[in-house]
């Protein structure tokens, strides 16, 4: 074994040993720094012969090389190591539980949601909004509505009053959202097309009634709308509300003071086990009431029935919604508890849209 | 209104089915409530013969009986029923039949070791009466094997239908049956009623004392006597029938009335005469005047209310009830029997203040017949000389019957342009000619003239309506609604609307849940938060602190916080968007959002957490909370002013007004006052905001939607921080403010990253930390130009608030 054999075996052994960076470079000093082992041998080619060094000169070389490349490769290693070391010292406990964030706790009302989705499928029908003030005048909530003084279905109204004011009138609350539909034909000319949606109030408290509910209206005046196109605009806001292929609706007819002729509406469902789904089953739900707009309430709102003719209806936010979304009772809605709401609350980007679906 | 199909056949010829008929019922606008098919639900119970009854081997109080079912086979049943014996006859439950007394279906049974197949009932197990001591008895000739239900004739469908308040004559059977038979479901055989001829004069005489304004109140009365009757329990058809729907049989005469009402829709009265002082007046009570009513109350009258009177004084409330004293019993000889016509909206008035709701006032407040008056008084007659005999004096009639109503101008093309239904001219004059309506003309173009019982009809539209129910709303073809113009829509909403939508949502993403609580509150809670007007106070609350509309939204939300925390939920973080009230006026209600958060309920989280827990709330998680609001809503803030101190809820150290200067408050944040959580019995911790959506500054109108430019620039900004000592009372938002105006054009950010007081700053004095951002825009700047800038901001802060820099 010659001379160099013997210093690359004993180089490499000790790069191999090496146990931190800091030992590795005093190898690296002893081997290939200026007076080191390797760079000795290195010297000694320049005295050498030209045969000598071509016998001598790549195996001196080569013994370069492969110290050099020992030192980078266990450089390396140790690196990783040291980095595997730190990694596993680092390491945290990723089942902890992080706080919920404000997006996963907020809610939105139920019935706020509703109101979004019906504003998004009657929007897309050329529907606009109307509002009109809960304190209403008797004569817009009544007397233009076509209820005559003193007439049973004023009674069956159930209605809340404030106290006369000096000439003996008194304000109500509005006992429907009907009287914003009389605001929208005194103000606006035709054809009109609003849907309002509001609070509106009756003096009634048990499983099902609540002194305050959701209502909304439709309203279409112009100088065709039939009682045809007034099937269909339901027929479509049932589907679309509900989110099903088809329903099958029941017209009935039925006594409202403000149209003529007047229908409610059923529509077809099945239960099961305590969920109702539409478009099957040999059921009926009532779920709106409508007809076509009287004459008397056209002409006390300046328009002359023989030129204009439209259509209004009227639902119960809280009941579809309830009939939709599945809650079992009316009152809870206005309870605030906050179990009811989390659990029957919307997330806050729970945005319904015809295009991704009113629910996702 | 109810009614049994045996009842409606006497109206009705027709064959067709219960089921067809309710069909048909609701189809045409008479919805129907409920069906009572007795037949259906008894159809397994038959009558059946006890062959022998003896005693059970293992139970002193049964009986092992053999029964004859009339199935040839006799069946072993065990009975404890105390009156079973040997040769009587019963009504037998197979096995397999629901009992729906017991809401069971029976089974084959072992009963003390000896085998029972079906059992001999109750009237309580059939749910016919409450009558449990035995089993049912029948007469010896009862047929065995006969479905009870037809041997004992409850096999008679009882309908209920919901009558709406148009349709006054569908309150009569005989209505029902005409809607019946313009639908198509047989033919209408009421029987006609002719005239009766009294045989003598009629010896009371009747005055309507009113005066000409008032003759409304009582158009026509009509009154008979009727001598030498004979009162008494009524026939067991007409006990049945009354039975049936509901009401007690209690003699002949009243039963006779009743059975006018439901039969006719035509409520009468009888007297009887030898009761009655003298002839009868009919005028408005006195003041004062009292009567003691059939019910067995006694009501005090005014005089809106009518009153039919005799020589005594009030023996009868007009078209209500009537009385007592003059009533008619199993003694009645002499019977005097009145039909009248009544004001419907007096008959209305009166009914509710004296709160009766009898069958007479329900059908002369919706409006009977006038032109059956008459008719109605002699079909009565008949009914009571059948029934109980007598002879009939001649009528006497006061009043006058209205006029009948002029004909109406009826296009047959209305029909189409109201519903879009095409039918041919027959089909509709069929369904009006067989409603009762009288068509005259020929052509486009007809005069309609409504029937006397449809006081309800009186246009076009009510002619198009009694058309499309007869044939049929479900003919009408659904028809799409074009739009009004072929467009892609327009945006519909409007800017509040729009913000409304848009709070709720950015509220519900930073935590808070969204409340829908009641508009109406406590006067005492409305009072609190600047409400309580009078203008504002219901007349009839539905509870004594729900009677005032809310001038704040905040009550109720703190009320919910309050209920969830007493459930156990104590960090709670709720909203509500929704109106609140000022004045009665349409402008005095408003648009509010409000927030509040209780307990732990921030933002970043709730409750102890392993990573830190979090503080109670603090009003500067309300005012986080109305400041995302607002710049969610894209209201520039810049002008904003947040003025130290809130309305009264608010704690006046912790809370503050925002307005956009003095006239613009558009709301406040704040911890609620302490005073206000005791009032309310609340706990805190708890803070809150609400603005008025309405009173935000609106967007400016843009031309465009294109963004302002955006410049870049090239120069990296740097930061200079000023620890300041200044008076604890100096306003931090003040001092941000003196800094970022001391050199406008450079400064892009000022901040402040650290507060102090306590040990190291002089008593009374706080230590407030600024970091300024510098943005250059030109050039780099210099230390001279940034220590310049920085001298500025010393010298502002020293002159406004004598401000020194922290050493």
């Amino acid at each position: 074994m010659n001379e160099i054999d013997t210093l690359s075996d004993s180089l490499l052994g000790e790069i191999a040993a090496a146990q931190d960076e800091a030992a590795l470079e005093q190898l690296r000093i002893t081997a290939l720094g200026k007076s080191g082992s390797v760079s000795a041998l290195l010297k000694t080619l320049g005295a050498m012969t030209p045969d000598e060094r071509k016998e001598k000169g790549p195996l001196i070389n080569g013994l370069r090389d492969k110290v050099q490349g020992a030192i980078t490769e266990r450089k390396e290693a140790l690196g990783q190591a040291a980095l595997d070391a730190r990694l596993a010292a680092e390491r945290i406990d990723v089942s902890l539980p992080v706080r919920e964030g404000p997006e996963a706790r907020g809610r939105i009302h139920p019935i706020s949601q509703v109101i979004d989705e019906i504003t998004t499928i009657f929007g897309d029908m050329g529907f606009s909004i109307a509002e009109g003030p809960d304190v209403e005048t008797d004569d817009l909530n009544f007397t233009k509505l076509n209820f005559p003084v003193g007439h049973p279905a004023r009674e069956m109204h159930d209605t809340f009053f404030f106290a006369p004011d000096a000439n003996g009138e008194r304000k109500l609350l509005r006992t429907h959202t009907s009287p914003v539909q009389v605001r929208t034909m005194i103000s606006q000319e035709p054809p009109i097309r609003v849907v309002c949606p509001g609070r509106t109030y009756r003096m009634d408290s048990d499983q099902t009634h609540t002194p305050m509910f959701h209502q909304v209206e439709g309203l279409v005046i112009d100088k065709k709308a039939n009682f045809g196109h007034m099937k269909w605009v339901l027929e479509e806001f049932c589907k679309a509300f509900f989110e099903v292929d088809s329903v099958k609706m029941r017209f009935r007819p039925s006594f409202f003071p403000f149209t003529e002729p007047s229908a409610e509406v059923d529509i077809q469902c099945s239960r099961k086990g305590g969920e109702i789904r539409f478009g099957e089953g040999d059921d009926w739900l009532e779920i709106l009431g409508c007809g076509m707009v009287h004459p008397n309430v056209l002409r006390n709102c300046g328009l002359d029935p023989d030129v204009y003719q439209g259509f209004a209806w009227g639902m119960g936010i809280d009941r579809i919604a309830m009939l939709k979304y599945g809650m079992p009772d009316l009152r809870p809605f206005f309870e605030a508890d906050i179990r009811w709401l989390s659990h029957y609350g919307f997330r806050p980007l729970d945005l319904p849209t015809l295009t991704g679906g009113l629910t996702s | 209104m109810k009614f049994t199909l045996s009842w409606l056949k006497d109206h009705l010829d027709t064959t067709d089915t219960v089921d067809t008929i309710t069909e048909t019922l609701t189809r045409v606008g008479l919805e129907v409530e409920g069906v009572e098919d007795r037949a259906k639900a008894l159809q397994a119970f038959t009558i059946a013969y006890v062959i022998e009854a003896k005693q059970h081997p293992n139970a002193d109080r049964l009986r092992v009986c053999l029964v004859d079912t009339g199935t040839g086979e006799p069946v072993q049943v065990v009975c404890g029923a105390p009156n079973a014996r040997t040769g009587m006859k019963g009504v037998f439950s197979p096995p397999g039949s629901y009992i729906p007394g017991k809401d069971i279906t029976l089974g084959k049974g072992v009963i003390r070791g000896v085998e029972s197949n079906g059992m001999l009932v109750s009237e309580a197990e059939l749910q016919l009466s409450e009558d449990h001591d035995g089993i049912i008895e029948l007469p010896e000739d009862a047929p065995v094997g006969m479905p009870y239900a037809t041997y004992a004739k409850l096999d008679d469908a009882t309908i209920e239908i919901a009558v709406t308040p148009n349709r006054a004559d569908a309150l009569g059977v005989s209505g029902v049956a005409r809607d019946l038979a313009a639908a198509g479901l047989g033919t209408l055989r009421t029987p006609s009623i002719q005239p009766v001829r009294g045989s003598f004069p009629c010896p009371v005489k009747v005055a309507l004392d009113f005066a000409p304004q008032d003759k409304k109140l009582c158009p026509a009365f009509a009154l008979r006597l009727i001598r030498g009757v004979k009162n008494g329990p009524s026939p067991e058809w007409l006990q049945a029938r009354l039975r049936a729907i509901g009401l007690r049989p209690i003699n002949t005469l009243v039963d006779i009335t009743n059975f006018m009402t439901f039969d006719r829709n035509r409520p009468l009265h009888v007297f009887d005469a030898a009761k009655v002082r003298g002839d009868l007046t009919v005028r408005r009570a006195k003041a004062g005047e009292e009567i003691l009513a059939l019910d067995g109350r006694t009501y005090k009258l005014n005089d809106e209310q009518v009153v039919i009177c005799d020589a005594h004084g009030v023996e009868s409330l007009a078209g209500i009830m009537g009385g007592e004293a003059s009533g008619c019993d199993e003694n009645t000889v002499d019977v005097l029997v009145e039909s009248a016509l009544w004001d419907p909206l007096n008959i209305a008035r009166s009914g509710r203040a004296l709160g009766i709701n009898s069958d007479a006032r329900y059908r002369f407040e919706r409006g009977v017949d006038p032109d059956f008056c008459r008719p109605g008084l002699d079909l009565a007659t008949v009914m009571i000389i059948d029934l109980c005999g007598g002879e009939a004096s001649e009528m006497v009639f006061e009043g006058e019957l209205p006029e009948s109503r002029p004909a109406i101008d009826f296009p047959w093309s209305e029909v189409k342009r109201l519903t879009g239904l095409d039918l041919p001219q027959v089909e509709m004059k069929i369904a009006l000619t067989s409603l009762g309506f009288h068509v005259s003309g020929a052509g486009e173009r007809v005069k309609v003239a409504a029937p006397s019982w449809r006081g309800d009809v009186e246009g076009k539209a009510d002619l198009v309506e009694e058309i499309l129910r007869i044939a049929g709303l479900d003919r009408v073809a659904s028809t799409p609604l074009p739009r009004i113009k072929a467009e892609v829509v327009k945006p519909v909403l409007t800017v509040l609307q729009k913000r409304t939508r848009a709070a709720k949502r950015l509220l519900a993403s930073r935590g808070l849940v969204e409340a829908v609580t009641w508009s109406f509150i406590s006067h005492e809670a409305a009072t609190l938060f600047g409400g309580g007007s009078p203008k504002l106070v219901l007349a009839n609350p539905i509870a004594a602190d729900l009677s005032d509309m809310r001038p704040s939204l905040l009550p109720g939300l703190i009320r919910s916080a309050q209920a969830n925390a007493a459930r156990g939920f104590g960090d709670v973080a709720l909203f509500e968007v929704g109106q609140v009230f000022f004045s009665d006026e349409p402008e005095g209600q408003v648009i509010a959002a409000a927030g509040l958060r209780r307990g732990t309920a921030r933002l970043e989280g709730v409750g102890r957490h392993w990573d830190g827990a979090a503080e109670p709330v603090d009003a500067f998680d309300a005012k986080a909370d109305v400041m995302a609001l607002l710049s969610g809503l894209g209201i520039p803030v810049g002008g904003l002013q947040v003025v130290a101190g809130g309305p009264a809820w608010a704690h006046p150290g912790r809370s503050a007004t925002l307005q956009f200067g003095p006239k613009g408050v558009i709301g406040a944040f704040g911890e609620v006052h302490p005073k206000i959580l005791k009032a309310l019995d609340v706990k805190g911790p708890l803070v809150a905001f609400e603005i008025h959506l309405d009173a935000l500054p609106l967007p400016k109108a843009r031309p465009t939607k294109v963004k302002p430019k955006l410049s870049l620039s090239g120069f990296q900004p740097l930061t200079r921080d000023f620890a300041f000592i200044v008076d604890a009372k100096v306003a931090a938002g003040d001092m941000m403010r003196t800094a970022q105006n001391a050199e406008r054009s450079l400064i892009s950010d000022v901040t402040v990253f650290d507060l102090y007081e306590g040990p190291g700053v002089e008593a009374g004095k706080k230590s407030v930390a600024l970091a300024v951002t510098l943005q250059p825009a030109e050039k780099t700047l210099t230390d001279v130009e940034i220590d310049a800038v920085g001298s500025k901001i010393v010298t502002e802060m020293t002159k406004r608030y004598g401000a020194t820099l922290r050493g």
